[in-house]
Parts: structure tokens; C-alpha cells; sequence
């Protein structure tokens, strides 16, 4: 919190412990834990004498809220024999590896355990026991009282790609493997070729290389032999249309040589090859099997349960499966998953991140309120009025999909260079074949021999890696920068960027309040008021004591829902709250939430708070500028304070008050005058906007569907990532251009030779490994260029 | 340098073995997760005292 680096001294004067557990502040003063959640979560990990997790960590564990009994456990578990089952769940708030070795631990401390495996990247933990289906329950029970979420992994489609990832990684291996050992053979063939080798010796080594090539190729040539069977039987032509022909043509050709006894074959040249396309395409897989793994793990997170009031008591179930008209119970603290009705309890609620209000809303009896707001205060029942599609949300998310939709029809600059890429190859080769028949007069077998080095020549080998190599480097570098890349073509979208809209709370502010330089009455106040804030979680009075000096919370303080706090004292009471709970009236503030103080005999004592801007958000607006970006901010929250910040970063245009469609119809509107807009934002208004600009940028403090519509995600309370991305995007798109010139200029200077019947297979060798290697080392700059910079 | 037709195999047999390994390693999901093993030695000597304690 940016208070922390402001006021070090007061805040740890304040004498409420943390949670030993989570680390939040705990409830009431000599409490030891915020929750009984996390008392039991302590409780738990002691009980198996694994309390060295506390010490391992180097992050606070999450909030222990088990939700049991929303999933049915043994519906996933999987039965290997008699009995042993097996069971794969997704964990979520996973913080650091000491997680990983409590989850294990805790679970390894259960005698029928016989394996326990969790991977930190895909949060997968996988667990096999021995017994009854139904221990799966108690199991995943377990790990949800330590406080982790859990949800069923089930055979999806990331288990798919992670299955054609393997897939890629193993022909991979073959390929490399066969290409290392044939080219043993090969350089005693070519070194022979100056030193008199013995024909017979010539043939032998060849013939090996044909035994280890043969099998090599039908097995690592299958994903490109596949993907251009496809293609043609569909009467198109992409990359491994050329890719199939040319190794298959070379292995041919050199079987032929070799059973004529010929002095050249092209074994090492087409297994050389495979390999170095495989690097490419297992790159590129992994690169966008990454985003899309990442995407689906946001989007899992979205389905909380819901807990219902029915005839038998609580019940918890997924948002889904709750029926319209039924009463649903919102705890303080909690995200309400439906549309509803309040129809008990009153509270106020934090919509900041459907609307974009930085205050809190009050609601009580018959207000509605959408799924996605935040309950602060007070329990809420509501009556259900929209479920799933039908809410604020569904309906975002159907706008979102159909913005989504007009960006899919983006080329990438790979696909738009090989479009006509592989027709001019073809065509190069046939050619040559022709013309060498015809006019040079040679016979069909050594026209046959050039046509096939033209070929591999021109096989897209260093095209296939110069795109690729570039983007993982790319988006390695941003993950460094805690910028998460979603989307694979996220940067060459970003690299044309001239407008960035802005979103205001949330994204340039923190959407966190904070105490506004107070008067000097108000500041002698501030402990006194601070004594009665410790009582209350509303975010309001968190300000408050973060900004007061050393205090003492009182015991004998009652919250009101919604209106404020009253402590009794033998002089009266003591009232801290909204204008409405201290009886002034509430007069216009301008954007800023406020908080009264009245004691008895005095007047009432004002504190206001304003939202307080990402530390560095000027800097990089300025930044922006300066790169003759066109800034805007479209806020859903009132004039005035959306005035007041764009005027503190120096923004002039400006929107406020804007609902969702109209952000989308103005980002629409820019990119009609032919401007490439980067919108930046973190709540459901926001989401339509997120997926309909040229690309996204979406905190992680964010709303799940605005961080799915985003094109990559961004931690940490600074904005400065979105000149990284701005920045990494441009070199993505330079370093991208000049390999694939790097790539053509290579064949430019090859073709020529090839045609002209010069090339042998140690030229083509020589020439396809140094191409690879200089577009791969080109791409290294990337990350090369950051170093000297974080030196400098 | 016939003892290239021994030599030869040999060398082709080591690797193929060296290969062999590989693709067995990617089929046990060694390769799905490259961060998390390399930090999780430093829990070794938390293991070594949870085994003293039992």
C-alpha cells in the first residue's frame, strides 16, 4: 500500500496484530487470527507438524475460507484398479513454492495416500490413494481448509495441448538425435570427399544415414506431413505444404544416389531441417499454449459458489444452478455472484468494478445489485432476480465475445509472409527443374537432384524460427516485468499502438482510498476516530487507520450497517459515520468519499478521502506523451473526480459518467478515423472495451472477466507496464521484421546457387544452420537490450 | 577400420539410449513444470527435521 512507504512508523505503531496465519489484520486486539478459518487452517498445519511452512514462505498464505460441499469430488476421481484412485484438481491462490510443499505434506501426512504431485506452473495436483471413491472428498477437503481454492481439472482442452506440446517435444528429441548422428557420417563423407575416401566406406555411411534418417523423419515429419495433408485435401497451401515436399523429395532423391552409388545424399540436410522446424513450432506452441492455459485458469476462477437459502438450510452451488426467485446470503466481504434484490439486511457495497464509482454504495431493503459487486459491512440476503447469461455480467461477456470476434480476423505477420511464401517456392523449384531439362540439356536425374536442393534451400527453415524465437524471448521478458502475455499475437497488435485510453478507477488510481491531508482539528481527532475505525473492515475506515497515528482500539464500539460506528461513552456517544449517522447535511464533496466524527458538545469533524492515483501514473502519462501517444480517460464515475485525476496526470480529454457501450462505441469511433487504440482497465465496464480496442492491458487487481478480455495482464501497483509492453512490443515488431529479412536476404543469396546446380549438401548444411543460428541470436538482442538498460 | 563395424553401433546404441531416456522423461510429465523442481530443494532440509520429529 502506497501509505506503508508514507507513514512506516505509525502503521506499525498501531498495536492490532496480523493474522498468524494470512496476515491480515486480525479482528480484535490479542487475537491471534483474523478468522476461524485460518484458525483452523494454523490449527491443521501445526496438528501435522508441518508448522515450518511459516518459516519456508516467503508470501503470506490466502485467506482460509473453506467452501465445502459445492463439488461432488468422487464424480472426478478416477478409478485405476480395484483400488486406486486417482484425482487431478486445479489449485488456486497458490503463492510460492513453500504451498507446493505444504499441500504435499498435508496430504502425504494421510496414510492411503500412495502419490501426491503438484506442478506451480499448470497448479495441477494430482493424488492417487488407495481405498474408497469417497476419500476424494476429505482429501481435496484438506487442502481447501489450508486455504487453498479447488476446482476439478477434468480432461479440457489444456490437457490437449499440453498432450500435442509432449507430442512436438519428443519428435523434437528424434529429430535431433537422428540430425546430430547423421551429421557424424556426413562430415566423414564430405572431409572423404577431399581425401579419397573409399567408395565402399562413401556407401556404407551413407546407408547408415538412411537407416537412422528413414525412421527419424517418418516419425518427427509426421506433425508437418499431417498439417499439409490437411491443407490440400482442403485446396489450400500453407508453410508445410513446401516443408513436406522438399524433405520428402531430398530423402528420395538421396536413397536413389545411394543406390546408384552417387557421390552426394541429402539425409543430414532433411533431418537438419525437421529439427530446426521443430524448435520453431514447439516455441510457437508452447508460447500460445501458455496464453491460452492462462486464459482458462481466470476464467475457472469466475465460478464461485453461491450459498442459498433453501428449505433445509444453506446450501452452496455454483452461480449457475441457482434458480431465479430464490433468496441467496452475501457475506461481508464476499463478491455476490447474481442479480438480485436485497430483500434483508442493509450494507453498503463496492461496485467500483461494474461502474467504475470510487465510493461505496449504500443499499438496504429493495435496492438491486449485480453480480461482481463487492458486500462490504453487513450480511445481505437478496432474492434472485438474473442468473448466469441473463446478468450484468453474462450480458458484458456477450458483448465482449462479439468485440472478441473482430479481432480474430487479425493476421499475424508469419501467416501474411507465407501466403505467398510457399507458391513462390514451388514454383522456384519447377522452374529450375525445366529449365535445366530443356535448356541446359541435363538429364531428369540431375535435374531432379538441383530441383531438390532448391527445395531445402528455400525450405522456410529460419522463417519458421524468426517469428517465434522473437515472441517467446519477448514475452519471457515481459513475464520478468510481472506482465503476463495472454494472447500470442497480443504484441504484434501492440506494436502500431497510437491512442491508450485509460479507465480511471482501478487503473490509473489504486481504487483504494485514502485520507486526505487533514485540517488541523481533524488531525488531532485522527486517533480518536482511528479507536473506533479498528472495529470496521469498510474500506473507508482501513484508510482511516492507515493515516493515524499510534492508537487504542476500543472494545465497547457497535457498527451500524451502512451508516457507521457509535461508541458510548459517560459524556454520550461517539458517532463516526456518514453525514446522515452525525445528522449534518450532506452537501456536495466533489468526488471525495467522506467520514464525520461527532462527540458530544462539539461539531461534527469532516476527514475526507480521495482514491489515490498509481505512484508513478503521471510519470508514464508523461512518458506517453512524449511518445506522441493521444491519451484519453473513460470513467463511469462522477465529473469531479475524474477531473481531478486527469488534471493531476495532465490528461485534457476526457469522459465521465460513460456506460460500458459508450467506452466500446468510442474506442470504435477512434479506430474508424484509422487510429490503433491500447485500452487499459480493470472492471466489467471496462471488458467490452478491453476486447474491441487494437490491444489490452488489465491490472491484476482486476475483475477476472476484464483480466480475460485483456490481451495480457499486469501485477503490482504500477502502470509503468504499459510502456514495457509498449516498448517490448516495438522491438518484438523490429527484431521480428528483421529476421524475416534476415530469412529472405539468406535465400536471395542461396536460390542463385542452388539453381545454378552448385549447392552440395554440405553447402546446404552450412547455410541452413547459420541462418537458423543468426536469426535465433538476433532475437537474443531483445533480451540483451534490457540488461544494458537496467545497468545503465 | 573395421573396427568402425563395431564402433558404429555402439556409439548409435549409446545414443538411441540417451534419446530413449528423453522421450521417457517427456512422457512422464518431467517437462511439463521447469520451475518448481528447481526451487523445491530448498524444502530438503525442512523434510530431513518433519523425519526426525516422526
Amino acid at each position: 500500500m502506497a501509505t506503508d512507504t508514507l507513514l512506516p512508523a505509525q502503521v506499525r505503531a498501531a498495536p492490532q496484530e496480523a493474522c498468524a496465519h494470512c496476515g491480515e489484520p486480525a479482528t480484535k486486539a490479542g487475537e491471534r487470527f483474523c478468522c476461524t478459518g485460518c484458525a483452523g487452517a494454523h490449527a491443521l498445519i501445526t496438528g501435522l507438524g508441518l508448522d515450518q511452512y511459516y518459516r519456508l514462505r516467503d508470501k503470506a498464505a490466502p485467506v482460509a475460507r473453506p467452501e465445502d460441499g459445492v463439488v461432488d469430488w468422487r464424480e472426478f476421481t478416477e478409478t485405476l484398479s480395484d483400488n486406486r484412485q486417482r484425482l487431478t484438481v486445479l489449485v488456486g491462490d497458490l503463492q510460492c513454492a513453500a504451498c507446493l510443499w505444504l499441500i504435499e505434506h498435508a496430504l502425504r501426512a494421510q496414510p492411503m495416500v500412495t502419490r501426491v504431485q503438484i506442478s506451480g506452473a499448470t497448479r495441477r495436483l494430482v493424488m492417487e490413494w488407495t481405498g474408497d471413491v469417497a476419500e476424494a472428498d476429505r482429501l481435496v477437503g484438506t487442502v481447501a481448509r489450508l486455504g487453498y481454492r479447488c476446482l476439478p481439472a477434468g480432461s479440457d482442452a489444456s490437457a490437449e495441448g499440453l498432450a500435442e506440446e509432449r507430442g512436438l517435444l519428443r519428435a523434437m528429441a528424434v529429430a535431433g538425435f537422428a540430425a546430430a548422428n547423421i551429421m557424424l557420417f556426413s562430415v566423414s563423407v564430405w572431409s572423404g570427399h577431399a581425401n579419397a575416401m573409399d567408395p565402399a566406406t562413401r556407401d556404407l555411411f551413407h546407408g547408415i544415414s538412411a537407416l537412422i534418417a528413414i525412421p527419424a523423419i517418418a516419425y518427427a515429419g509426421r506433425p508437418f506431413f499431417r498439417s499439409a495433408a490437411h491443407a490440400l485435401r482442403h485446396g489450400r497451401s500453407n508453410m508445410d505444404v513446401p516443408i513436406s515436399i522438399g524433405v520428402t523429395l531430398a530423402v528420395l532423391v538421396s536413397i536413389a544416389e545411394l543406390a546408384q552409388s552417387g557421390p552426394h545424399a541429402y539425409f543430414d540436410a532433411a533431418v537438419t531441417l525437421l529439427f530446426f522446424l521443430l524448435v520453431g513450432r514447439y516455441l510457437d506452441l508452447r508460447a500460445r499454449g501458455f496464453a491460452r492455459r492462462t486464459a482458462q485458469q481466470l476464467l475457472a476462477w469466475t465460478t464461485r459458489p453461491v450459498t442459498v437459502k433453501t428449505a433445509a438450510g444453506l446450501v452452496h452451488r455454483p452461480a449457475t444452478r441457482v434458480m431465479i426467485g430464490e433468496s441467496v446470503l452475501v457475506a461481508a466481504g464476499e463478491r455476490i455472484g447474481v442479480d438480485g434484490i436485497v430483500t434483508e439486511g442493509c450494507s453498503s457495497i463496492d461496485a467500483s468494478l461494474l461502474t467504475g464509482e470510487s465510493l461505496p454504495q449504500a443499499v438496504s431493503n429493495g435496492n438491486a445489485v449485480h453480480a461482481g459487486a463487492v458486500n462490504i459491512d453487513a450480511p445481505l440476503t437478496l432474492r434472485v432476480t438474473a442468473v448466469g447469461d441473463a446478468t450484468l455480467v453474462g450480458e458484458m461477456t456477450r458483448l465482449m465475445e462479439a468485440a472478441e470476434q473482430g479481432r480474430s480476423r487479425f493476421v499475424r505477420l508469419a501467416e501474411k509472409v507465407s501466403r505467398w511464401y510457399a507458391p513462390v517456392v514451388h514454383l522456384t523449384a519447377l522452374l529450375s527443374f525445366i529449365g535445366w531439362v530443356y535448356l541446359g540439356g541435363a538429364d531428369i536425374r540431375s535435374a531432379i537432384l538441383i530441383s531438390a536442393a532448391v527445395l531445402i534451400i528455400t525450405c522456410p527453415c529460419a522463417l519458421a524460427l524468426a517469428v517465434p524465437v522473437v515472441q517467446v524471448v519477448a514475452s519471457g521478458r515481459l513475464m520478468r516485468a510481472g506482465v503476463l502475455l495472454k494472447s500470442a499475437t497480443a504484441l504484434e497488435r501492440a506494436a502500431t499502438i497510437d491512442t491508450v485510453v485509460f479507465d480511471k478507477t482501478g487503473t490509473l488510481t489504486l481504487g483504494r482510498p485514502r485520507l486526505v491531508a487533514p485540517d488541523n482539528e481533524a488531525a488531532a481527532l485522527l486517533p480518536l476516530a482511528a479507536s473506533l475505525a479498528a472495529r470496521s473492515k469498510h474500506p473507508l475506515c482501513c484508510a482511516l487507520l492507515a493515516a493515524a497515528p499510534a492508537y487504542e482500539a476500543r472494545a465497547d464500539v457497535r457498527e451500524v450497517p451502512a451508516q457507521g460506528l457509535v461508541c458510548e461513552t459517560v459524556d454520550g456517544e461517539i458517532r463516526l459515520g456518514n453525514a446522515r449517522f452525525v445528522d449534518v447535511t450532506a452537501q456536495d464533496e466533489d468526488g471525495y468519499s467522506v467520514l464525520w466524527l461527532a462527540r458530544p458538545g462539539h461539531a461534527p469533524v469532516c476527514f475526507r478521502f480521495a482514491d489515490d492515483l498509481r505512484s508513478d501514473a503521471a510519470t508514464v502519462i508523461a512518458a506517453l506523451r512524449a511518445q506522441g501517444k493521444r491519451l484519453l480517460i473513460l470513467s463511469g464515475d462522477h465529473a469531479g473526480a475524474v477531473r481531478r485525476v486527469a488534471e493531476v496526470v495532465g490528461i485534457t480529454e476526457w469522459q465521465a459518467g460513460i456506460d460500458p457501450r459508450g467506452k466500446a462505441e468510442v474506442i470504435a469511433a477512434l479506430k474508424r478515423e484509422g487510429r490503433h487504440v491500447l485500452m487499459v482497465g480493470d472492471g466489467l465496464n471496462d471488458a467490452v472495451a478491453l476486447a474491441s480496442a487494437d490491444a489490452s492491458l488489465s491490472p491484476a487487481s482486476g475483475l477476472e472477466l476484464a483480466q480475460n478480455a485483456a490481451d495480457a495482464v499486469f501485477q503490482g501497483d504500477r502502470l509503468d507496464a504499459v510502456l514495457d509492453v509498449l516498448a517490448v512490443a516495438r522491438q518484438n515488431r523490429r527484431l521480428a521484421l528483421q529476421n524475416l529479412g534476415l530469412a529472405l536476404g539468406y535465400n536471395l543469396f542461396a536460390v542463385p546457387l542452388a539453381i545454378a546446380g552448385l549447392v552440395t549438401p554440405l553447402i546446404a548444411a552450412i547455410a541452413m544452420s547459420s541462418s537458423s543460428l543468426i536469426v535465433v541470436a538476433n532475437a537474443l538482442r531483445l533480451d540483451l537490450g534490457r540488461k544494458t538498460r537496467s545497468a545503465a | 577400420m573395421t573396427v568402425l563395424l563395431f564402433l558404429i553401433p555402439v556409439a548409435l546404441l549409446l545414443g538411441g539410449l540417451g534419446m530413449w531416456c528423453f522421450v521417457w522423461a517427456v512422457g512422464a510429465s518431467q517437462f511439463d513444470d521447469l520451475d518448481t523442481a528447481g526451487r523445491r530443494i530448498l524444502f530438503d532440509d525442512a523434510d530431513a527435521k518433519l523425519r526426525e520429529r516422526n
